[in-house]
């Protein structure tokens, strides 16, 4: 569920950066440090602020009577600043430039200017002079500024700066360009702009490094055009979106492994939302991407026979829903920037600043129905009249650290002030386990038991997901390390999800920790089917003789296999329902020597009482076929056999009891075993035929269900004679006349 | 408060007739309906629906077609080949005209109402000028072979289309001429099957729409004779179809029981061309719906299961509300059962017959929900069968059981019933005066000394019971200011001093009937009265309104009862007043006299005067809680509502003694069993 949270002012602006249009800023760069960003004007002043301070760390001016034209972004490599200006001055006549000693008018009226936070004036800073109007300048992570001019042409600020004078190419002839934006793709910057002519959109694509230049064409939409774009890159493919004056979002996709040099390839566009929301539609300005579910978009919301509001809108692209939005009574200048995990826009005459939170998203947050969880209020669990203050704050405190870890780094500090005269030993858990990480093994383990003995604490199944993900990761860097009993204990006593502690059992499988794997198996209703295979591929393979001396519950099999298994003189019971397999023997089942007969008659369990309740386990646990299935597939044959073997075992066990229940506790049902036994043919079905050793087994089965087929039918002749009886039975019940007693109060 | 003893009663084996038609009276506030057995009813949309007007059947009276002409003049045609008018205010045919085409199959009047048409079997459509005080035949039509099935007439009067077997034909009115002729199984000649044209519609813009028993709804091009849209369905026929006023939607009925909106929208969002598309699709008949009708608000289907739907287009709705509610009505507004208190006896009144039963007992006792053990089972004593193809309108038997009265259209019977033993002999009492019939409601005065008999005109005739079997006419009450409506409903005091009569025009006049003259009027209210009772202690007149409201009037002093006054200023539960099915008896405890007994289909209800009223945050059916609280907790929460929705659907509930009631349920499974199995029925040609 994405969330707009609170907001602030960063700054009161100017009379030119107010709102309406072509008011607001010209741009808002990321500054050199996190928390920074870098507001350029409309005019010539460019101004460094602290976000989370609401304050202003240095503010430079080019000349009276010179424009800032493009936005002053920050050099992360170098922590400088570049901007680029006219230089109206020598326009008059007199160029100042270093480049050029003409008398003439200058036609280079465009300079570039470098200088770091400690220069204040700029017109004592590196300047260069430059031959081409500048659109503007990229500044990349780890690739250093790049600079796109008005003509299409790319130099990176390397390259510019060698020879600031250099002819730059003009490549889109008379297309204006609206909008760019630079990546790293692997080591290389790429850049993508976009430009109009006549109605007619294209996109270009440059690679700086293979000084490759694509141009596509967008495909044309009738009767609307592309307001605003945005883009990012992923698995090498640019995904743009542009926002039409249709009030949708489309979806355009650019691969970069683009090798033909075909002119003007047509890009096709996909409608990737709609702005509207229960008859209102949202005309959109500007929006930003906030993850792979989410955009932001800023607009005037007009419902049919409203004035329209300016709101800011998140939304969700993968339900098509409208997640929140604020409304900005004052007004917008149509412009929005987001860096990390804020929003930056104009609103009335000032420049705010909205914090929000977008969660992984779920059908159920996208309708509204997931319960919000950022509810920091009182906690519905405390009981204020039993707990001391100090343990209320404890329990406030852990149950505020959980909630506020997507919050913003400003609320914390806020809350932080406060906490700060609480004791040290109201550290919130995640603090308490950072601090354990280093520590002795004996210390770390007592620590956690502590931790997990504060029952009360409100968002105690969190922090047991905490501490298990803590004992794990410890488990991982340290290979000799294995608390197997912690763990055991945890589990077999705290309701617990997989998904609460997704790596416990893939360490478990890896230590080979049956009994752990077992309880996990019992007790976790979300395991994905990857991982149930994966037990019960490692309970088939391994040996009985290692089982034996393994602690596993048995209490799922001890009510139906004999322990002493061994024992081949067990007389063979007669099955009740009188339909026994013997007594269908044909010709090809007197050829089986009595040894066979009596391993593959499901007579005898084919594995020993540990494993089988391992097994059992695995029957228990909750599987959707289809993800079972491919993973089923893999079973190495011999192990496949068994399992049906066993499974063969259970079904004829289940048979002989009139209401085929096993006895025991957590046995498996009748239903869960022809369900695994089916799945098991389905996966396996080539090995069974090929298998030597399956065939007999096969031929039994069969023989076997055959018989409980044709039983079962007579049952069907049966029960409908019953119903009718019953049928009969229930007219007459229906009276016509009865006195009864009725009691109203 | 107490344990009742109940006998619960299943053997009232009423199937009521299928829906045949429906017709809503243009730009009225009223519903016509009629049923397989010929009986007319309207329903008043303003008085919630209320079933108004009951016109009683008759055997040879089938109705084929209803129609309201001169607004509000209704008018019924059938398959006995008569035009005929009924009287609203006497409920009873006004006259009669022989058609001379044969069975009637369809009926329509023109938007003016001054002329009828009727399809007759021979093929022919006629034309019958309204005129007051009966009809007048104008004009045939051109006339073919095939029976006129269905029949429209098109807004501005100047054509008609007809509906036949195999294809439509539209008329020019002027002329009398065919001026098209359509085949509706073109397109699927192949079939050897004939097409029936059950129900047609003809729409100002000059679509016709057909509905056929190839489960198809066709709009046509009357002028060129195309087709322009067709949608199928159903695979069995269409039978019913309506169209709204404002001709953007429609409804059609089929023999499966579903029913369908049709509604004209523009093809994209602010697009000037439309299409009908099929939107609401509702299963919420089990048999044939014979009958639809579109009013401005809701969508009605009558089908053969004998139910009357109501469901509402909640688009027309501001507010949730009664009208806001699906109603489906199945049973009539009034009771067809009379219980005859000290002998216990329970009079069930047929179409054309009557029952006469004796109730059980036990001699045990037992806690709340217990079944007791019987000691005598239910006996059924007389059936009194009705001679004559009239079904009856009224019935009563005599709290001492000895006097069982009924009615017809056209003659009255009194019989007295003796008890031997185990024996019953029942006599006819002859002579019984000349009164103006028929009655439309009967009532036995508590000491059965007296019978009061409802009539036309306001008016109430008091006949006299003589031993060992006679009866003679005492007196005729008749409203000071004279009223042309019938008295529908009767309420006598305990004391045999007062007398509260209810005419079709919803005035309540109160009598004095010891010395036989008029007492005085209770206030008008604009709604329909749906029961009343007078109190047998206090002699407080309580009545039921069909907008759920409920007041009580002191008939000594002529007012209000503080009581009564005290409910309007607090309102009733919000509850109480969305029911959907009216209050139709109203019965008192005298033991406890701030009791008030009373039940609709779903639910019966001691309402005790003495407790609070609920207010809206409160749960208004609160038994089953009360049930689970401790004895001291209770005291808070109890109201004046005890409501019991145990007995469903309830046709008739009394109190036989202090603790012992009667509950006469019919359930609808019991019906359902007796309708024939749900398939489409060909009714005629093979």
């Amino acid at each position: 569920m994405a969330a707009l949270c609170e907001s602030f002012t960063l700054c009161g602006l100017g009379p030119s950066g107010g709102v309406g249009l072509g008011g607001g800023l010209l741009a808002l760069e990321p500054g050199p440090d996190p928390d920074h960003v870098l507001l350029t004007d409309r005019g010539r002043t460019a101004t460094l602020f602290k976000v989370s301070d609401q304050k202003p760390l240095g503010c430079w001016s080019v000349k009276h009577g010179q424009i800032i034209t493009c936005p002053v972004v920050c050099n992360f490599e170098t922590h400088e600043y570049i901007a680029v200006h006219d230089d109206k001055i020598s326009e008059l006549g007199l160029c100042s430039c270093h480049t050029c000693f003409s008398f003439f008018p200058c036609k280079l009226p465009w300079v570039l200017r470098i200088w770091n936070n400690k220069d204040i004036n700029l017109d004592k800073v590196f300047k260069a002079t430059l031959s081409a109007d500048v659109y503007r300048v990229h500044s990349l992570p780890n690739g250093g500024p790049v600079v796109l001019f008005k003509g299409g042409g790319v130099r990176t600020l390397d390259v510019l700066l060698e020879a600031p004078q250099q002819e730059i190419e003009n490549i889109i002839s008379d297309e204006v360009i609206k909008w760019s934006e630079a990546f790293m793709e692997g080591q290389q910057p790429v850049l993508i702009f976009t430009t109009e002519k006549d109605g007619d959109f294209f996109v270009y694509i440059q690679k700086l490094k293979m000084n490759s230049l694509h141009r596509y064409k967008l495909e044309q939409q009738e009767l609307s055009k592309p307001l605003s774009f945005t883009a990012y890159i992923k698995n090498q493919i640019i995904t743009l979106l542009c926002l039409y004056s249709s009030d949708s979002v489309y979806k355009v996709l650019i691969p970069l492994q683009q090798n033909t040099e075909e002119e003007e390839q047509i890009l096709s566009k996909s409608l990737l939302l709609n702005l509207s929301v229960s008859g209102s539609v949202l005309k959109g300005t500007s929006f930003v991407v906030l993850d792979k579910d989410h955009v932001a978009v800023l607009g005037s919301l007009a419902a049919s026979g409203e004035e329209s509001k300016e709101c800011l809108t998140i939304w969700n692209t993968k339900f098509q829903t409208l997640q929140t939005s604020k409304e900005l009574p004052l007004g917008t200048s149509g412009q929005l920037w987001c860096y990390e995990e804020k929003f930056f826009f104009t609103h009335g005459k000032v420049l705010t600043v909205i914090m929000y939170k977008c969660e992984t998203s779920s059908l159920a947050a996208a309708v509204g129905k997931l319960k919000d969880s950022q509810t920091p209020d009182v906690s519905s669990y405390v009981n204020w009249n039993t707990l001391g203050d100090e343990e209320l704050v404890v329990s406030f405190q852990s149950q505020q650290s959980v909630a506020l870890k997507s919050e913003s780094k400003m609320t914390l500090r806020s809350k932080r002030n406060t906490v700060a005269k609480v004791q040290p030993d109201t550290l919130s858990v995640g603090q308490l386990l950072l601090n354990l990480k280093d520590a002795s093994t004996t210390a770390f383990e007592d620590e956690l038991r502590q931790l997990m003995s504060k029952a009360q604490m409100p968002d105690f199944q969190a922090t047991i997901g905490c501490v298990i993900t803590a004992l794990i990761n410890r488990c991982k860097t340290n290979p000799k390390y294995y608390p197997r009993n912690f763990l055991l204990q945890i589990v077999q006593t705290r309701d617990l999800s997989y998904s609460l502690c997704p790596d416990l059992m893939a360490v478990a499988l890896e230590k080979k920790d049956v009994h752990l794997l077992q309880i996990c198996l019992q007790r976790f209703p979300d395991i994905p089917e990857e991982i149930t295979y994966a037990c019960l591929k490692v309970f088939l393979s391994i040996s009985e003789a290692y089982l034996q001396r393994i602690d596993v519950n048995l209490e799922s099999v001890i009510c139906y296999i004999d322990i002493e298994f061994n024992n081949k003189e067990v007389k063979t019971e007669i099955v009740e329902n009188g339909f026994s397999a013997e007594l269908e023997q044909d010709i090809w089942d007197t050829k089986i020597t009595k040894e066979t007969h009596l391993t593959c008659d499901g007579e005898f369990c084919p594995v020993g009482p540990q494993k089988a309740a391992l097994l059992n386990a695995v029957l228990h646990s909750a599987y959707s076929e289809t993800f079972l299935l491919p993973h089923l597939k893999n079973l190495p044959a011999q192990q496949a056999v068994l399992f049906l073997r066993y499974l063969y075992y259970l079904y004829v066990k289940c048979s002989e009891k009139i209401n085929t229940t096993l006895p025991g506790i957590r046995s498996p049902t009748i239903n869960q075993i022809m369900d695994w036994m089916c799945l098991l043919l389905d996966a396996q079905f080539t090995v069974m035929v090929m298998l030597p050793d399956a065939k007999e087994l096969l031929s039994n089965l069969h023989k076997f269900v055959r018989a409980q087929v044709r039983f079962y039918s007579e049952l069907n002749k049966i029960e409908g004679s019953l119903r009718e009886l019953q049928r009969l039975n229930h007219q007459k019940d229906s009276q016509t006349y009865s006195i009864e007693v009725l009691e109203l109060i | 408060m107490g344990e009742f003893e109940v006998h619960r009663v299943r053997f009232f084996g009423l199937v009521p007739a299928g829906v045949r038609c429906l017709a809503c009276q243009p730009r009225g506030g009223r519903l016509a309906l009629a049923r397989t057995d010929g009986a007319v009813e309207v329903y008043n949309f303003a008085a919630n629906y209320f079933q108004e007007k009951v016109i009683p059947g008759h055997e040879t009276r089938s109705v084929e077609a209803l129609c309201w002409a001169a607004g509000d003049r209704l008018f019924g045609a059938g398959l006995s080949g008569d035009i005929t008018e009924y009287d609203l205010a006497l409920l009873c045919v006004a006259r009669s005209v022989d058609g001379c085409g044969g069975p009637i199959w369809s009926m329509v009047a023109n938007s003016s109402g001054t002329q009828l048409a009727i399809g007759c079997e021979d093929g022919s459509v006629k034309l019958f000028q309204v005129v007051p005080g009966g009809i007048q035949f104008e004009r045939n039509l051109d006339r073919r072979k095939g029976r006129i099935l269905c029949l429209s007439w098109h807004p501005s009067d100047t054509h008609i289309a007809a509906g036949s077997i195999d294809f439509l034909r539209v008329f020019d009115v002027c002329s009398g001429q065919t001026v098209q002729r359509i085949m509706v199984n073109y397109h699927v000649l192949k079939v050897r099957r004939e097409c029936i044209v059950w129900s047609i519609a003809f729409l100002s813009s000059g679509t016709v729409i057909t509905s056929d028993s190839f489960g198809r709804v066709q709009f046509w091009d009357w002028q060129r004779g195309t087709l322009m849209e067709s949608h199928t369905v159903s695979t069995s026929a269409v039978l019913s179809l309506a169209v709204s006023e404002k001709e953007d939607s429609i409804i059609v009925g089929t023999s499966t029981g579903a029913t369908y909106q049709f509604q004209l929208l523009p093809v994209k969002m602010g697009s000037l061309e439309k299409r009908w598309v099929r939107t609401k699709p509702f299963q919420h008949h089990t048999h044939d719906v014979r009958a639809v009708a579109h009013s401005s608000t809701a969508l009605i289907s009558g089908g053969l299961d004998a139910q009357l739907v109501i469901r509402p287009l909640m688009e027309k709705m501001q507010k949730k509300g009664y009208d806001a509610a699906l109603r489906k009505f199945t049973f009539p507004h009034r009771r067809l059962v009379s219980c005859a208190r000290k002998a216990r006896l329970l009079l069930f009144q047929f179409s054309q017959h009557l029952e006469l039963w004796r109730l059980g007992s036990t001699d045990e006792t037992g806690k709340d929900g217990e079944v007791l053990p019987l000691c005598r089972m239910p006996e059924h004593l007389v059936q009194l069968k009705s001679k004559g193809p009239e079904h009856i309108y009224c019935s009563c038997v005599s709290p001492c059981g000895s006097w069982v009265a009924y009615s017809t259209a056209s003659r009255f019977h009194l019989y007295r019933v003796q008890y031997e033993g185990d024996g019953i002999s029942i006599k006819k009492v002859p002579k019984v005066p000349k009164l103006l019939l028929p009655a439309y409601q009967l009532q036995f005065s508590s000491d059965s000394g007296s019978l009061f008999v409802a009539s036309a005109r306001g008016s109430v005739h008091v006949l006299q019971l003589l031993e060992p079997g006679g009866c003679k006419h005492l007196h005729t009450f008749r409203p000071p200011s004279g009223s042309p409506e019938a008295v529908y409903l009767l309420a006598s005091s305990a004391d045999g001093h007062w007398l509260a009569a209810v005419g079709g025009d919803w005035a309540i006049h109160i009598y004095d009937l010891k010395c036989f003259k008029h007492h005085c009027t209770v206030p008008t209210y604009s709604c329909a009265v749906t029961a009343l009772a007078i109190h047998p202690v206090t002699n407080n007149l309580v009545i039921a309104y069909s907008d759920q409201q409920l007041f009580e009037f002191s008939i000594p002093e002529k007012q209000y009862t503080a009581w009564s006054r005290m409910v309007q200023n607090c309102g009733l539960h919000r509850v109480w007043l969305e029911r959907d099915s009216p209050i139709t008896h109203i019965t008192f405890n005298p033991k406890n006299p701030s009791h008030i007994l009373l039940h609709d289909i779903y639910m019966f209800c001691v309402l005790d005067k003495s407790l609070p009223l609920p207010d809206n945050s409160a749960l208004l059916m609160n038994q089953s809680t009360l049930k689970q609280l401790p004895e001291t907790a209770r005291q808070r929460q109890l109201h004046a509502f005890k409501i019991c929705k145990k007995f469903q659907p309830l046709l008739f509930a009394d109190l036989l003694d202090e603790n012992c009631l009667v509950m006469v349920e019919r359930p609808i499974m019991d019906i359902k069993t007796q309708l024939p199995l749900p398939i489409q029925q060909k009714k005629f040609g093979t």
